[in-house]
């Protein structure tokens, strides 16, 4: 196993493939999160170790995921990238018969620490699924305060908190005139970014995204990617996918796994043009997986 | 080159689809005559005997004059039925959340679930002998009572409930929970800000055909409340209900009372029907499957 090399100086420049242009109108507003420019956190995974029942699913995992900065994860269907991420904010251990051991570091503060509350933890580390999944009956409004209310969190600003975070993720225009209405009721793309703004209107330090663009078409694709590349001065940002091409687009870094192992981890350009490992050179180039 | 030609189905399996579609159809309209026999007999020796008296007297019970009409059985049904739900709806919705969010595939949800099916099967009569044995005849608060027999009906409801409900709870995709747990939310607020108002619905639905199965019980009221003529709303007293006026009516003599049992046999389906019809509304407005 090739240990991670991954250090800010290997930030590679993202080439943003799909080019942004047209969307001006549309276009993220992030100015009105605050005053949160380069204040992310790190994450740090030693010896991770994450098993269903007797399936050994991730082994002995060692990586750093830079502040404010966008890593994506890649590797075939069963390769254990899904359940790095799922260990990561605890979720794992949701599922029957699934543990883990090793360490998960936000900053200084230990996530498997026995005395850490685990909703705090989730608190900080926001998660987006692969499938869109607004709560079906609330709202458009209620979905993105469901983060504040289902955490107990007092806020004298709710509303604006909640509009801040729609503009975030350039949903605010679209929506505006009809917050009111079920959430479900949005398309597949809109309902994906009402979950990233549900997941930002909390107000993470990172956030998970497992592969969060599979569901949808390329041009709702595209939209998330851009604002993938704009949260990415707030937050910190893990992504999963299965798509080359936007792990090209979106990460700084580019980690590749294959049966539970870390293969590969440096800058996105470096693991995709010249690559230090046989199987992830046969990787993305398409030659298995 | 020869044109294309299919093989003309032949006349064996012409007639064999003939015979057997009706041989279907006849099985359907013989499942049906019973049935609408049923409500035409309802109606024709009923209706006549529904009147104004019918819903504002009590049955006087007397082999001569006025046989009175039903007020205090219809009152007293619905008394004791509500009472029974209120009794049986929390628990039974509380074992269903223990084994969807809970138990789940442990050893011990699985025994439970077993005993819920066993329960769903035993005969009405015997919730009845029990309470009679335990209840009535160790004369706990009084021989026959109304609030005895709303316990046998609760008892009887239970693992309909339970079922119902289980079902519908499995029916909440676990993308929601996940969604709700990911955000930082306790396991209790996923559940009474989640699962609960996404299954609502279909819990609603469920509890109505309890109480609808519930209503028309005779065997569990028979040894329990016994039965009266006067109007009562205490439930430490005996109390008419319909199914127990319609036992009654029949082994009477007088041809008006008979017509006033057939009578009561139709206000009970019509409140059955009614029941029926408000969880078919309710189970259409979910947003489950």
């Amino acid at each position: 196993m090739i240990g991670p090399e991954t250090s800010s100086k290997g930030q590679s420049q993202v080439s943003t493939a799909g080019g942004r242009s047209e969307q001006a109108e549309a276009a993220p507003d992030l100015s009105v999160l605050g005053e949160r420019q380069g204040r992310g956190h790190s994450i740090d995974v030693k010896d991770l170790n994450a098993y269903y029942g007797q399936q050994h699913a991730v082994k002995a995992l060692t990586m750093t995921f830079v502040a404010n900065e966008v890593t994506a994860i890649i590797g075939p269907s069963g390769s254990g990238k899904s359940t790095v991420v799922r260990c990561i904010n605890r979720m794992h251990e949701e599922i029957p018969g699934a543990r883990a051991d090793g360490s998960v570091t936000l900053d200084e503060i230990d996530v498997y620490d026995p005395g850490v509350d685990l909703t705090a933890v989730r608190r900080m580390i926001g998660m987006v699924f692969q499938k869109p999944n607004p709560f079906p009956t609330m709202s458009i409004f209620d979905n993105v305060a469901a983060g504040l209310r289902l955490t107990g969190t007092k806020s004298d600003n709710l509303r604006e908190r909640v509009h801040r975070a729609l503009r975030a993720v350039g949903l605010w225009g679209e929506v505006k005139n009809r917050l009111n209405e079920p959430g479900i009721g949005l398309s597949g793309g809109q309902q994906q970014r009402l979950c990233i703004a549900r997941t930002v209107a909390v107000e993470p330090e990172v956030i998970l995204m497992d592969e969060p663009c599979s569901a949808l078409d390329p041009i709702a694709t595209l939209k998330v990617e851009e604002l993938i590349d704009e949260l990415k001065a707030r937050y910190t940002i893990i992504i999963v996918t299965h798509n080359m091409q936007q792990a090209a687009r979106v990460a700084n870094t580019t980690a590749f796994m294959l049966d539970g192992e870390l293969i590969e981890h440096r800058a996105t350009n470096d693991v995709f043009t010249n690559p230090t490992d046989e199987r992830t050179e046969r990787y993305v180039t398409g030659k298995f997986g | 080159m020869s044109a294309l030609s299919l093989p003309e189905t032949s006349a064996r399996r012409r007639r064999t689809d003939k015979v057997m579609r009706a041989t279907l159809l006849v099985a359907t309209l013989v499942a049906l005559i019973p049935l609408l026999l049923i409500i035409y007999y309802l109606l024709k020796e009923g209706l006549g005997s529904i009147n104004a008296n019918f819903f504002t007297q009590d049955p006087t019970g007397s082999y001569f004059g006025s046989v009175g009409g039903v007020r205090s059985a219809i009152l007293g049904s619905l008394e004791m039925v509500l009472v029974a739900t209120v009794i049986s709806v929390p628990i039974g919705i509380g074992v269903a959340l223990y084994l969807t969010e809970y138990g789940k595939d442990s050893r011990f949800a699985d025994v439970v679930r077993y005993f819920v099916d066993v329960m769903t099967g035993v005969p009405s009569i015997v919730f009845g002998l029990f309470i009679f044995i335990t209840l009535v005849l160790a004369h706990v608060g009084g021989n026959f009572t109304a609030w005895k027999a709303s316990v046998a009906l609760a008892l009887l409801m239970l693992p309909i409930i339970i079922r119902s409900a289980e079902v519908v709870l499995l029916l909440v995709p676990s993308s929601l929970r996940e969604a709700a747990l990911a955000l930082g939310a306790p396991r209790w607020r996923v559940i009474s800000k989640v699962v609960l108002p996404t299954a609502l619905p279909g819990l609603i639905t469920g509890s109505l055909l309890a109480i609808a199965r519930a209503m028309g019980e005779t065997a569990p009221l028979l040894f329990t409340v016994a039965g009266a003529t006067g109007l009562t709303f205490s439930l430490s007293q005996q109390m008419n209900a319909l199914p127990l006026q319609i036992y009654n009516d029949i082994l009477s003599p007088r041809a008006a009372v008979i017509s006033q049992a057939w009578a009561a046999g139709l206000t009970l389906v019509a409140l059955v029907l009614i029941l029926n019809l408000i969880a078919r509304a309710f189970s259409r407005r979910s947003r489950l499957a």
